[in-house]
C-alpha cells in the first residue's frame, strides 16, 4: 500500500509534492494505526496547560496573596481547606493534569536527548514509575485525610482546625 | 528559540518541585507535627527567595504556554507570534512585581526573625 497525500498535490500546477505517494509504507514514520497517540499527547498539552493556568494561579493566590499569606500554612489550613469538597476537588484535578502534563512533557525531552534505546528504556522507566507513585499518593492523602485528630483520650487535638469542635464536642 | 530553551527548562523545574510538593504535603497523613515541621521550612527567608523563583518559572512557563497555544489554534497566531512574545514578558513582569512585593510585605509582617 502506499499512501496519497491528497493535500500535496499543489493546486496550481495540478502536480504532486516531491515524492507524495511513492514511498513504500516500511519506510514511512508513522502508521494510521498507532499514529494516533502523539496527536491526542499533543492536544492533551494544549488542553491541560490551559486549564492549569486557571488551577495554578487560583492555588497560588488563594494560598499564599490572601490572609496571613505563607505565615498561615499549616496543619489547620490544609485540614480547613480540604474540609470543602470544592477545595477537594480542585487540588485532585490540579494534581493529575500537572502530573499528566508533565510527565508527558519529561517524555518529549528524554526522546529529544537520551539516543540510546536502552537509555531511553530506562529512563522512561523510572519517569513514569516515580509519576504513577506520586499520583496515586496525592489521591490517597486528599481522599482519607482526617482532618479532626484525637488523642488518646478522646480530646480534640491542639492543630485541629476550629470547625472541629463542632464535630467533636 | 531562547524562549524554547526557557520554557523547556521551567517546566523541568517545575516538574521537579511538583513530585517534593506532593511529598511535603503527603506529611499531613503522618502527623500534624511532621507537617508544621517540613512546612516551617518554605517561611525561610532563603526559602521566600525561592519561592519568587519558582513562582517566576510557573507564571513564565503559563504565560509563554499561552502563546504557544494562540500560535497553534489561532489564525493569526504565527503572523504575531513576536508581539506575544513581548506581551508575555510585560505581564510577566508586571505580575512578578505584584507577586514579590505581596509576598515580601506578608513575610516581612509575620516574621518572627531566625
Ligand atoms: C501553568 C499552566 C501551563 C501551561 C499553559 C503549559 C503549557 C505547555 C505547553 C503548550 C507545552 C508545549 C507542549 C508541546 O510542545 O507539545 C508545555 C510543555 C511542557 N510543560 Fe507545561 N504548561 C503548564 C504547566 C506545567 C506544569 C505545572 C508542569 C510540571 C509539572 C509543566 C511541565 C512541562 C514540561 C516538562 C513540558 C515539555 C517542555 C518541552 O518539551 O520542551 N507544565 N507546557
Amino acid at each position: 500500500m502506499t499512501t496519497t497525500n491528497s493535500e500535496a498535490v499543489l493546486p496550481a500546477q495540478g502536480i504532486e509534492a516531491p515524492r507524495s505517494g511513492r514511498i513504500d509504507p516500511k519506510y514511512l514514520r508513522s502508521n494510521p494505526s498507532s499514529g494516533s497517540f502523539e496527536m491526542v499527547a499533543w492536544v492533551f498539552m494544549r488542553v491541560s496547560g490551559a486549564a492549569l493556568v486557571v488551577l495554578i494561579f487560583v492555588h497560588l493566590f488563594s494560598n499564599l496573596m490572601v490572609g496571613e499569606g505563607i505565615h498561615q500554612i499549616d496543619f489547620a489550613f490544609v485540614a480547613g481547606k480540604w474540609a470543602n469538597p470544592v477545595w477537594q476537588f480542585w487540588d485532585l484535578t490540579m494534581l493529575w493534569l500537572a502530573m499528566l502534563h508533565g510527565t508527558n512533557g519529561m517524555r518529549t525531552i528524554i526522546n529529544d536527548y537520551a539516543e540510546k534505546d536502552s537509555t531511553r528504556l530506562w529512563l522512561k522507566s523510572i519517569l513514569y514509575l516515580a509519576s504513577t507513585v506520586i499520583i496515586i499518593l496525592g489521591t490517597l492523602v486528599i481522599f482519607t485525610f482526617e482532618p479532626c485528630l484525637v488523642d488518646d483520650a478522646g480530646n480534640l487535638m491542639d492543630y485541629a482546625p476550629s470547625f472541629c469542635e463542632n464535630i467533636v464536642n | 528559540m531562547w524562549s524554547w530553551v526557557g520554557h523547556r527548562i521551567t517546566g523541568v523545574g517545575i516538574f521537579f518541585f511538583l513530585l517534593v510538593h506532593v511529598l511535603d504535603t503527603s506529611l499531613v497523613r503522618v502527623s500534624p507535627e511532621a507537617y508544621d515541621a517540613v512546612i516551617g521550612a518554605y517561611k525561610h527567608p532563603i526559602m521566600i527567595m525561592g519561592e519568587i523563583g519558582l513562582v517566576g518559572a510557573i507564571v513564565f512557563h503559563a504565560f509563554n504556554g499561552l502563546r504557544i497555544i494562540l500560535v497553534d489554534f489561532w489564525k493569526q497566531g504565527t503572523r504575531y507570534h513576536r508581539q506575544m512574545l513581548w506581551a508575555v514578558m510585560v505581564l510577566w513582569f508586571v505580575t512578578m512585581v505584584a507577586f514579590s512585593i505581596r509576598h515580601l510585605m506578608i513575610f516581612f509582617e509575620g516574621w518572627e526573625g531566625f
